[in-house]
């Protein structure tokens, strides 16, 4: 069985002809969403004299450097020391310029948290803080350097927005709107190079989730690296018969909570994807959102109450429990628990209208 | 800048620092909260800011090419509020609203709610780097405004103000004035024997800063001193103002207890006589 193009938008058609294989991505253009930040910032920065940046002894890792490069006057390097760059930032953003403070997300949002919140969030200062590192992607650092709880700790601050690109070509234009956005913005990327999924044709907008496949048996709603193997994991559902919508999340703050409704009184079940911790982040606010408007059968993918360690990419990926069959896995234990849940009464009809679902206790 | 204001002699300002201690202990005892100590200690060195040295306008709190002020030791900010309040950012009636329920006056300073504050302040050590983040970027945009700090010497354990010590220096931020605040005191005991920051001043000369000593209540010596970082060109000023914690008020000074503790009526009644009698 082929792959059927007409339910998947903005995907690459590259990435759909090869979704039905055992290896979809192997041989698929990749690209780690820090080095799009860093091609997208000269870009804004070449279009907005008040953008800055300011780094913390990473720049070469994310190729910030080349920003300052360009813009010498405009690149500011703190050195080890995250606490004055986000502080600093803070008050740069007093006098109108638009800091983009760049470090790893273990630092930016555990090393310093308390300038992130106090000086950036309780006043709502316009800075943008870009993490590079987030979740279990810098695989062989280990532990240390594996931010798997940044969008946890990002979502619970006030005045926050967190966004976490698939790819780079969504990571692009999330950095774009981030510069128009007025208030403090969080940014995830990954360190290890991730497929390019999209087309240039990807609707970016803060807070507006996006459909990428369509599906009507169940709903994956996925964020960071985890979008791609979440569309793996849908080809090979396919195979069996289930047809699974995927929603990349990727704006985990604010929560576009109709698409997300929207998807759970079509489908009735979903499933989470998250590379981070899976207290906290995109699971827990979809079952939030869920458990107060309708809660229907959930799973979640994410990371276990752990700390990972080094290794290649895919491999620890892979030994924590976040590619593709653990998400096949839980997508399957979903599609069980919803015909237990619903008694056979939900129902989807063929253009896709709502119907509400009438949970079989009620 | 309003046109009616006039830069204050050392004679005026000693008069006002003794209206800005008074307006200290009313707001705190009204309160029954907040911290006296600290912001006593501060007071001479604030008042000079505000009637001498600071380019504001009250009427204009948010103007670009304003001068920044910024206490970093945010919950001595009574003392920054009595400043902002008797140069009239706001109505003096607001003192009274002090850490009270929908107060512009927060128990640490809100720049959002507060007019005439330019940064949020009360974790302490962030202050300063948001202060590194003013003057960079007044250097980036060719402006002239000075950025002044005051910082606590307890504040000086915080390590993100050696953080700040050393982008000064890189940055050669002569439009940046730190000015500790020596009480020698912090909220649990001495800082000699809680956590011993001095050498203070070779501290800051090692980290690249110009550094003057003062003592932190001799208002002509505050001025000088004050307007001398105006004058240091290359690298970024430090004042070590050495002063005493509760300062003008007897039965505060020097004792630990009164870093964060209301008068009672009676304490307050005492405290206000002594200030309105200081020489």
């Amino acid at each position: 069985m082929s792959v059927n193009p007409s339910v998947y938008h903005y995907v690459r058609p590259e990435i759909i002809e090869r979704l039905d294989r055992d290896d979809p991505f192997a041989d698929v253009e990749k690209q780690a969403t820090r080095y799009a930040y860093a091609e997208a910032i000269l870009e804004v920065g070449a279009a907005n004299p008040d953008v800055v940046v300011l780094d913390a002894d990473v720049s070469k890792s994310i190729k910030t450097n080349l920003f300052g490069e360009r813009f010498p006057e405009r690149w500011f390097n703190f050195g080890v020391a995250e606490q004055n760059m986000m502080a600093a930032a803070a008050g740069m953003a007093t006098t109108g310029l638009i800091p983009f403070a760049s470090t790893y997300a273990v630092f930016a949002t555990m090393r310093a948290l308390d300038q992130v919140r106090n000086s950036i969030h309780y006043p709502r200062l316009n800075v943008k803080i870009a993490a590079s590192h987030g979740g279990i992607t810098p695989g062989p650092d280990g532990a240390t350097h594996q931010g798997q709880e940044d969008l946890s700790i990002m979502r619970c601050i006030a005045n926050s927005t967190v966004i976490v690109p698939a790819d780079s070509v969504s990571c692009k234009k999330a950095i774009w709107a981030m510069a128009e956005y007025e208030g403090p913005a969080y940014i995830s990327f990954t360190r290890d190079p991730v497929p390019l999924l999209y087309t240039e044709d990807y609707p970016f907008e803060i807070g507006r989730a996006v459909v990428i496949r369509e599906g009507s048996d169940l709903t994956i709603v996925a964020l960071r690296d985890l979008v791609a193997f979440s569309l793996a994991a849908a080809e090979a559902l396919a195979k069996e018969g289930l047809s699974v919508r995927v929603i990349d999340c990727h704006t985990l703050k604010p929560l576009d909570e109709e698409t997300i409704l929207q998807a759970a009184r079509e489908t009735g079940a979903i499933v989470t994807a998250e590379n981070n911790v899976i207290f906290g982040g995109l699971g827990s606010a979809v079952a939030e959102l869920l458990v107060e408007h309708n809660p229907i059968p959930m799973e979640r993918v994410g990371v276990r109450d752990q700390f990972a360690e080094s290794g290649p990419y895919l491999e620890v990926i892979h030994k924590y429990g976040l590619d593709t069959p653990f998400i096949i896995e839980a997508a399957r234990k979903v599609w069980v628990r919803k015909q237990a849940f619903f008694g056979g009464k939900h129902a989807v009809s063929s253009d896709h209208r709502s119907v509400s679902p009438t949970p079989s206790g009620a | 800048m309003s046109s009616d204001f006039k830069p204050m002699s050392v004679p005026e300002l000693k008069e006002m620092a003794k209206i800005i201690r008074t307006d200290i202990i009313e707001m705190i005892h009204e309160a029954q909260s907040g911290h006296p100590g600290g912001s006593l200690s501060a007071a001479d060195i604030v008042t000079a800011l505000y009637f001498r040295m600071l380019r504001v306008d009250p009427e204009n709190p948010g103007w670009p090419d304003r001068d920044r002020f910024i206490l970093s030791k945010g919950h001595a900010c009574p003392v920054w509020y009595a400043a902002l309040a008797e140069r009239g950012f706001f109505d003096k009636a607001h003192l009274r609203t002090l850490r009270k329920l929908g107060s512009i006056l927060q128990g640490h300073a809100d720049m959002k709610k507060t007019p005439g504050v330019d940064m949020t302040v009360g974790s302490l050590g962030q202050g300063i780097c948001a202060g590194v983040g003013m003057a960079l970027s007044g250097k980036l945009r060719g402006k002239d405004y000075h950025v002044w700090v005051v910082v606590g010497d307890g504040e000086c354990q915080e390590g993100s103000v050696w953080e700040a010590a050393m982008a000064g220096n890189k940055w050669h931020l002569d439009n940046l004035t730190v000015i500790v605040d020596k009480n020698g005191i912090q909220n649990d005991w001495f800082v000699a024997e809680e956590m011993p920051v001095d050498p203070l001043n070779d501290k800051w000369r090692a980290f690249g800063w110009h550094v003057l000593e003062i003592d932190g209540h001799d208002m002509a010596q505050i001025v000088e001193a004050l307007e001398t970082a105006l004058t240091i060109k290359g690298k970024p000023t430090c004042v070590i103002a050495h002063t005493v914690k509760g300062k003008g008020v007897s039965f505060m000074e020097n004792v630990p207890a009164w870093h964060g503790k209301a008068p009672t009526t009676e304490q307050a009644e005492i405290a206000l006589k002594e200030i309105k009698e200081a020489a």
